[in-house]
């Protein structure tokens, strides 16, 4: 299944006598098949899960999570919080970029300066003041105020090679700038000190990666020599290329192969629960009964999420009461999804609406996994408590523009945490709605609860971990009590492979799978 | 002849002008390019700052009036997601896409001709009847359908055990039923360079295993039209009194079919043709899909998916002037064919 290019003959005999280890014989070639291909060779053009899947493969992050959302250290080796605003960070030694420039503090600091300058980053990054280059393997980040996510956002910086992007092209332009819609130098050439190099890119057809033979990371099991990566958008071509051998990895899986998959010994299958929360807003500017808490609530009760996840989503889901999935801070155990129908009739009469009213619901048709059949079941579950609903579904392309004109009383969004952190669902998405400090720009309910605000702006300045999350779970408490929306599950995420590569252990939650690691067992 | 091109060429200017027209009087309800390249985190005061350097807030006849400007000088836009010029991203996908439409054509001259022929000069075999019981069937199944099809039978395999496989019969009858897979189930695999931004896949013989099944299923809509198409003609043909003379004449029957009545068969199937050429191109969207093929199909789907406005005019105009040109050679042949047929329509 694998191309191998065995020396032969003479010549092999002659390095197995000289007792060369086996792997140098056999070239590895990793075929791997996504939805979709990075849009840009420029990391910090986009922020999605395209490009972070390509910066974990050509770049290392100071930090990355590891699966129980620990912090394991890459091109930091150790950290150390000086003050309440400053942290202290020692960088690794003798590592090279694929240019051959040498590592240094200087890129760490040119990094996050860049950083801050990517319209897509740069909200991440605001916090941080500036960094201060201490020495030749060391840097200090000075925070504006104190910042108990520094190291969530350090799973972010990927130092860029400052040298090889600085200057200016032949046509005058500067190396280093942000380009979103033109032909930047940034976007067409790369240099990390990721284990894997760009070697050919042909935008939309394939991209392929050869090992980098300076890689630092000498212990890493990872036996991947080369990786082509072929965008196939169409589910049942990507499966059907798995199933025929044309490649070795997909992601993601559609939930109707996964049967299909697991049945197949010729392939490997992962799933695990994911991070991306699945929901409805319910407008109160639209709706006057949605101010009233009890007609949210009886919405939360009328709401069958354990059904959703089971039969139409076949178990590919968690049911879902809050924002935060488990191993985030802020996840709180006590809650639970609360279907109860005759408790949201109850409540439904006690406010005034037993006869109901009717709501308009929008939800996208190809943005999440079997998203127009969720909002469908979710009307249908309405319907029991009279509430009459007026759905329609769209494309992505058009849904988010209607989704911002808030042009429906009832809207589903998907929302995966940039940072892993619990504050960020509630910054996004419930926060009192404010044009000028960008809060709840997702917040199509126009919730507005300015006591849970005041706590997420306070948990924000606590470098008390354990003190923070507490605070993060009695926000996810007042939120469910005031039932500020309807959490359905988080998706499930999927990954598959022929039997031989061992994806477990390098696939996450964050579903950046850390490919420099992929060891491909000998059939 | 002269008059001709010229007029054929100022159609090809209105058509052009005409569908750059409606595709930017829709592009709002394409949906919102922006969306597409930023993350979902970035505040809208970004997103403002981007629409307003990309021209989107400009109303819609400044806009028009800058791209046509632009235009009259060959210079179509940027593509938002290539981030290169839009002419740059069709050309480079235009091959591919030739190809696949090139590799059908054969397919379909090569079987609708002789089968066709066939079942009118024995419409009462019992093979010219399977052939047109398939053709139905044919013309009935979505393209996706057989796409996914081909690639569940030939790519991945299937098999079939409703006999016992341990006796030797049962394991046989198995067998037939079964098939093997091992085609390969998307892509172009790796082309022969030949210039430009032209890749082969009719170099070697592992290009030409790619294009079996993208070209099989984009031949399987317009297969069965023209074997019908065909067979109904030459059917006609041979009622007429030419034909009828010929046969007292006494000329061999091989002659009188192959030369006298299948040149006049052809005439009408020549202009189906070129016609259905142009809609074989726009076929290949779905067949691209399927097929993960890298031509002009996919990406424009692509495009469409993320709202790139320039490479969705772009492309339109393209196969609005590919559709032109084929009309055009299609007419220049039937003169040639039919001398009696006058191009500028006017009496002689």
């Amino acid at each position: 299944m694998f191309k191998k290019t065995l020396l032969a003959g003479a010549l092999g005999a002659a390095m197995l006598t000289a007792a060369l280890p086996q792997t140098a014989l056999a070239e590895n070639t990793l075929r791997m098949a996504y939805d979709a291909d990075p849009v840009s060779l420029d990391i910090h053009e986009q922020l999605s899960g395209g490009i972070l899947q390509l910066s974990h493969m050509a770049f290392d992050p100071l930090v990355r999570w590891t699966k129980d959302f620990e912090f394991e250290p890459r091109l930091a080796t150790e950290w150390e919080q000086v003050d309440d605003t400053t942290m202290r960070i020692s960088l690794r030694e003798g590592v090279t970029f694929h240019s051959g420039n040498p590592f240094t503090a200087e890129d760490v600091a040119w990094t996050v300066e860049r950083l801050k300058r990517s319209p897509d980053f740069k909200a991440i990054f605001e916090p941080i003041e500036t960094v201060n280059v201490v020495d030749e393997h060391t840097v200090e980040i000075i925070s504006k105020r104190p910042n108990p996510l520094l190291l969530n956002m350090a799973t972010y910086i990927f130092p860029m090679d400052s040298q090889f992007y600085s200057g200016e092209t032949d046509g005058g332009k500067a190396k280093d700038e942000i380009v979103k819609n033109g032909n930047s130098y940034a976007s067409r050439n790369i240099s990390g000190t990721g284990p894997f190099q760009v070697t050919n890119r042909q935008q939309g057809v394939r991209v392929d990666f050869e090992r980098f033979d300076d890689y630092w990371d000498s212990e890493s099991p990872g036996n991947v020599d080369a990786i082509t990566l072929t965008p196939i958008g169409e589910n049942a071509t990507r499966v059907a290329a798995l199933l025929s051998g044309d490649v070795d990895f997909i992601a993601p899986v559609p939930p109707n192969d996964l049967e299909r998959i697991e049945s197949d010994e010729d392939t490997n299958l992962v799933t695990m629960s994911g991070t991306r929360i699945i929901l409805f807003h319910m407008n109160q500017e639209r709706v006057e009964a949605f101010q009233d808490p009890r007609v949210r609530q009886a919405f939360n009760y009328a709401i069958n999420q354990e059904g959703i996840a089971d039969r139409l989503m076949k178990g590919f889901a968690t049911p879902a009461a809050q924002f935060s999935p488990e191993g985030y801070s802020g996840h709180n155990p006590d809650l639970e999804p609360r279907f109860d129908l005759d408790r949201a009739k109850e409540l439904m009469a006690e406010a005034g609406y037993e006869d109901g009213f009717s709501v308009s619901m929008m939800a996208p048709n190809n943005r999440y996994v079997n998203d127009a059949k969720i909002a469908q079941a979710v009307a249908a579950m309405l319907a029991r408590i009279n509430v009459t609903v007026d759905l329609k579904t769209l494309p992505k392309a058009q849904y988010w523009g209607e989704y911002d004109d808030r042009a429906a009383d009832m809207m589903m969004i998907g929302w995966h945490s940039d940072t892993e952190d619990s504050a960020n669902f509630h910054q996004y998405l419930t926060e009192c709605p404010d044009a000028d400090s960008g809060g709840g720009q997702y917040n199509a309910g126009n919730y507005c609860n300015e006591e849970l605000d005041q706590l997420m702006v306070d948990a924000n300045l606590e470098v008390d971990l354990e003190k923070r999350g507490e605070m993060l779970r009695e926000l996810e408490q007042g939120l469910y009590d005031d039932a500020a929306f309807i959490p359905l599950h988080w998706q499930n995420l999927a990954w598959a492979s022929a039997a031989n590569v061992d994806i477990e252990p390098v696939v996450n939650v964050m579903n950046f799978p850390y490919l420099g690691d992929l060891v491909i067992n000998e059939e | 002849m002269i008059a001709f091109l010229i007029k054929r060429l100022f159609h090809a200017l209105l058509v052009m002008f005409v569908i750059s027209v409606i595709a930017f009087a829709i592009q709002d309800n394409l949906g919102d390019p922006i969306q597409q390249m930023v993350g979902q985190s970035v505040p809208e005061s970004e997103r403002e700052v981007l629409r307003e350097e990309l021209g989107l807030n400009d109303p819609f006849l400044v806009q028009y009036f800058r791209f046509a400007v632009n235009a009259a000088q060959f210079d179509f836009g940027y593509s938002y997601i290539y981030n290169e010029p839009t002419t740059e991203v069709v050309l480079r996908h235009l091959p591919a896409t030739l190809e696949l439409v090139f590799a059908s054509t054969l397919l379909i001259i090569f079987l609708s001709v002789p089968i066709g022929v066939y079942s009118a000069i024995k419409p009462r075999a019992w093979l010219s009847r399977f052939f047109m019981g398939v053709s139905i069937i044919g013309i009935s199944i979505p393209v996706f359908l057989t796409a996914i099809v081909l690639i569940q039978l030939f790519a991945i395999g299937v098999s079939f055990t409703p006999f016992p496989a341990d006796t030797g019969w049962g394991a046989w009858l198995n067998g037939l039923l079964s098939t093997e897979g091992g085609m390969p189930a998307y892509g172009r695999g790796d082309p022969v360079h030949v210039f430009g931004t032209w890749t082969t896949n009719f170099a070697s013989l592992e290009g030409l295993t790619y294009l079996v099944l993208p070209a099989i299923s984009l031949a399987s809509i317009m297969l069965p039209l023209f074997i019908r198409l065909i067979r109904a003609e030459m059917l006609e043909v041979m009622q007429s009194e030419y034909v009828k003379f010929a046969r007292a004449k006494g000329i061999s029957m091989r002659r009188i079919y192959f030369l006298h009545a299948l040149k006049n068969t052809m005439l009408p199937v020549i202009t189906v043709g070129g016609v259905q050429i142009g809609t074989l191109v726009a076929y290949t969207i779905l067949t691209e899909t399927v097929f993960q093929w890298p031509g002009m199909g996919l990406m424009f789907l692509d495009a469409i998916e993320r709202s790139d406005i320039p490479l969705i005019v772009t492309y339109l105009m393209i196969v609005g002037l590919i559709f032109v040109i084929t009309n055009t050679l299609v007419d220049l042949i039937y003169g040639l064919v039919n001398p009696t047929v006058k191009l500028t329509g006017k009496p002689a």
